[in-house]
């Protein structure tokens, strides 16, 4: 039993992975917004959604034109990022801009009409393609080149094993750590002890379970995978400098800090605003074309489970904080995986995947309830 | 216009005067949309204007217990409607305590609603026999009334259940972990069939028994009317919510004036404020949220005996956004508003929705081609994806939208509102 929960481990952790890259980019969206205007942009799924059925529609337009499925991929990429990109400035401009400027200060009003937006999106989406197509599921096509399989080199699983082995003991020494503390008042031990003490546990690890860990694990991935993962860096690369190294990131940052003084500064908030939902908005559509090139099946309604999971891994990972959002959105997609995985294996089949979209909401519950600044946001006083 | 509402006398002539001629227009054509529509408008009229208080109540009463059920005789579709529109009207006064009095915003109401119906659901059918030792069931119907009250309990422990982790949390997050906690319930209610049978998955429960009704048929014959079962069950509903209603707004208004309602309002208001006035925040919000979910929970069992059928299907997303916009259609806060909330949008919805599309569908069939000179366009070309009754989310959202921008405070304002603003002027 255990033997093969082991083997399977690199492989669901890897396609954890690819599915976080995914999150991480839609969470960015969310944490963007909610920097600049503290408010959960509740219609950013529904801007990855028309990303991702604005990539539909090129890949299905295109594929007779060009033939190069990868020049393909990349005009999808733009056109599905630009679609988005514009659905979410208008959003913005259409309905957040008026309430800013009506300076309501009931909290509920800017956060039911973002619910009302992102309702109104899908259905504008689904009238749009049904007069169009006369039917709303779109399907991304399928080529070779992108399905071909590579076989990965065995140590990147035994690493991995590894590592989350390493990872797991971890967590139980700082369990154990805080057991006594709590109990017997004993001081907290060193976080170097701690790893330390997770190491010498893995290597005994590895060592049992050498016939299982050495042998050969059958890590594989698809060329579409290695896209995503390629792409999303890139992008997150991107967005990093853009935040950090020109003036727009600079003006981004000072608008979300304090938005009255960057105003004095000759900064306009509204035109930073507006700037983030493009740059939001952009991401957000890219996820979208990679979602879509992943799972091939899109729909008006495909944005809410992955929207949600997504904001899920922006609280993770502290909302407000770039950095968080990437983070938090790799840690959602590998624990989402995980227990989607193992909790089907081990109940046999009585609790199937369906349970693997509640665990990311309980995720969030306790994220919210005991850390809710996130993995690594820092702790903000009430503002009254 | 002035003129009339400066004259109360005139104003009740006017009202009572259209009040029975919309009643009569809907008695010759129980089938038409726009004589209800008036019929209705004219007791909104008659409830929401400065007129005797005698007059409201006779031209409610006439019009609520006369002239619907006797345009509904001859189209039961007009019972559907009414019966509809007072669980929701109950509901949506249930998520007003929640939204409008607390200002809490809860996304997953209808996950309360799902639990009042799955209470009597597995109880009153032969489902519990799945897992309860003893083979007793279905339950009578006589228990159904038992159940309601024991639903009202179940969606209260549910509403603490749900609200003690999610009511910790501020404002927005609580919106999104409402939402999380209703999906969580519709996915439980869909998984449920294993390994012990539950809930009977996504196939649902039927047949569900209803309340047995022989007594009141027995009074319909005293009265001289002679009905069999089939006709008589969507009157006894439609009677049974009207009562419902009465009793959730009495409580509502109740509640709105009590010692709880001016603190929840409070919390709404200012948190901090309120915490220092000797509030305590946290049993208080738990409390509001136990009251809508106990509303929410009573409507579940009424539901799952009219239908006589419940699935995880009922329990969506939407549901929950629907009373929400029945809610803020009305506006937040106030009672009067809740109701017309309601039933503006159980009409929209069930009603004026697909009407349209039958409109549209009788066009498209007939191939009817319009022709204004430099524009022609054959119905017959038109998309069948072209049908106003799937796109309620559309409807919704517009709503939702507009009614933020341009009047947040709802068509109807809570009274305190409105003093408020009078205050400010």
């Amino acid at each position: 039993m255990l033997e093969i929960l082991i083997q399977l481990l690199p492989s669901v952790l890897l396609e954890g992975l690819i599915l976080g890259f995914v999150y991480a980019m839609i969470a960015l969206g969310y944490t963007m917004v909610y920097g600049v205007l503290e408010l959960i942009n509740f219609a950013h799924s529904e801007i990855f959604m028309a990303g991702a059925v604005a990539g539909a529609e090129t890949f299905i337009l295109l594929k007779g034109v060009i033939a190069n499925p990868f020049l393909l991929l990349a005009l999808a990429l733009l056109i599905g990022g630009t679609v988005a990109a514009v659905v979410a400035i208008l959003v913005e401009r259409l309905a957040y801009r008026p309430l800013r400027k009506r300076g309501t200060t009931n909290r509920l009003v800017p956060l039911i009409t973002a619910i009302g937006v992102s309702f109104f999106l899908q259905d504008l989406v689904r009238l749009i393609e049904g007069l169009w197509h006369n039917a709303f599921y779109r399907r991304y096509p399928s080529f070779a080149v992108f399905e071909a399989t590579y076989n990965l080199p065995n140590w990147i699983g035994v690493i991995t094993i590894a590592l989350t082995v390493w990872v797991g003991f971890w967590v139980l020494a700082y369990f154990g750590d805080w057991l006594l503390r709590r109990f017997k008042n004993r001081a907290p031990a060193k976080g170097r002890t701690l790893s330390l003490v997770a190491a010498g546990l893995t290597l005994v690890f590895l060592f049992l379970y050498r016939h299982v860990v050495f042998a050969d694990l059958g890590m594989t991935i698809q060329m579409k995978s290695i896209l995503v993962i390629v792409v999303s860096l890139a992008m997150l690369y991107g967005l990093n400098w853009l935040v950090h190294k020109t003036k727009l990131g600079i003006a981004i940052r000072a608008v979300a800090q304090d938005a009255q003084t960057a105003s004095l500064m000759g900064i306009d908030p509204d035109v930073i605003v507006s700037r983030t939902f493009l740059i939001g908005g952009f991401l957000g559509g890219v996820a979208g074309v990679l979602f879509g090139l992943l799972y091939t099946l899109v729909h008006p309604y495909v944005g809410f489970i992955p929207g949600i999971k997504a904001f899920t891994a922006a609280v993770l990972g502290g909302i407000g904080n770039i950095t968080g959002a990437a983070v938090g959105g790799l840690v959602l997609g590998m624990l989402e995986m995980l227990g989607g995985t193992y909790l089907t294996f081990l109940t046999n089949g009585a609790m199937g995947t369906e349970y693997k979209d509640i665990l990311a909401f309980m995720i969030l519950i306790f994220i919210l309830l005991f850390r809710p600044q996130g993995i690594i946001g820092q702790q903000l006083g009430e503002k009254v | 216009m002035k003129k009339l509402r400066e004259n109360p006398l005139l104003l009740s002539a006017v009202i009572a005067i259209v009040a029975l001629v919309a009643s009569f227009w809907l008695l010759n054509n129980p089938r038409s949309t726009l004589p209800f529509l008036l019929t209705l408008g004219a007791l909104l009229a008659a409830l929401l204007q400065p007129i005797p208080k005698w007059l409201k109540v006779l031209i409610g009463g006439a019009i609520l217990l006369l002239v619907i059920p006797a345009a509904g005789f001859k189209n039961s579709f007009l019972f559907e409607l009414g019966i509809q529109t007072g669980i929701y009207a109950a509901m949506a006064l249930g998520l007003n305590v929640v939204v409008g009095l607390a200002g809490l915003l809860d996304l997953g109401y209808a996950a309360f609603f799902a639990v009042g119906a799955y209470t009597w659901a597995i109880f009153g059918s032969p489902q519990a026999n799945e897992f309860m030792p003893w083979k007793i069931f279905p339950l009578p119907g006589e228990y159904f009334y038992l159940f309601m009250l024991i639903a009202v309990v179940v969606a209260a422990i549910t509403g603490v259940v749900i609200g003690s982790p999610a009511l910790r949390l501020k404002g927005d997050y609580l919106a999104i972990v409402t939402l999380g906690l209703g999906e969580v319930v519709r996915v439980l209610a869909n998984n449920l069939d294993q390994p012990i049978n539950f809930t009977n998955g996504p196939q649902g429960i039927t047949p569900i028994q209803r309340p047995p009704i022989d007594w009141f048929i027995a009074l319909l014959e005293k009265f001289g009317l002679q009905l069999s079962r089939a006709e008589a069950y969507p009157l006894f509903f439609y009677l049974l919510v009207l009562v419902i209603i009465g009793i959730v707004t009495l409580v509502n208004i109740r509640l709105d004036r009590s010692r709880f309602g001016r603190a929840w309002i409070a919390i709404r208001e200012d948190e901090t404020a309120a915490r220092a006035m000797g509030i305590p925040l946290f049993p208080t919000k738990l409390l509001a949220f136990a009251t809508g979910a106990s509303f929410s929970g009573a409507m579940g069992a009424l539901f799952a005996a009219k239908q006589l059928y419940v699935s995880p299907e009922s329990f969506t997303l939407i549901q929950s956004i629907m009373i929400l916009v029945m809610v803020i259609l009305g506006g937040m806060g106030s009672i009067p508003g809740a109701i017309l909330g309601a039933a503006t949008v159980t009409i929209l919805n069930v009603d004026l929705l697909k009407s349209a599309s039958d409109y549209l569908n009788d066009l498209r069939n007939a191939g009817f081609t319009l022709d204004l000179g430099f524009f022609k366009y054959n119905f017959a070309n038109l998309p069948n994806q072209l049908e106003p009754a799937k796109y309620e989310r559309m409807v919704f959202g517009l709503i939702m939208i507009l009614m933020m921008i341009y009047r947040p405070e709802g068509i109807i304002p809570e009274r305190r509102h409105v003093l408020e603003m009078k205050e400010e002027s």
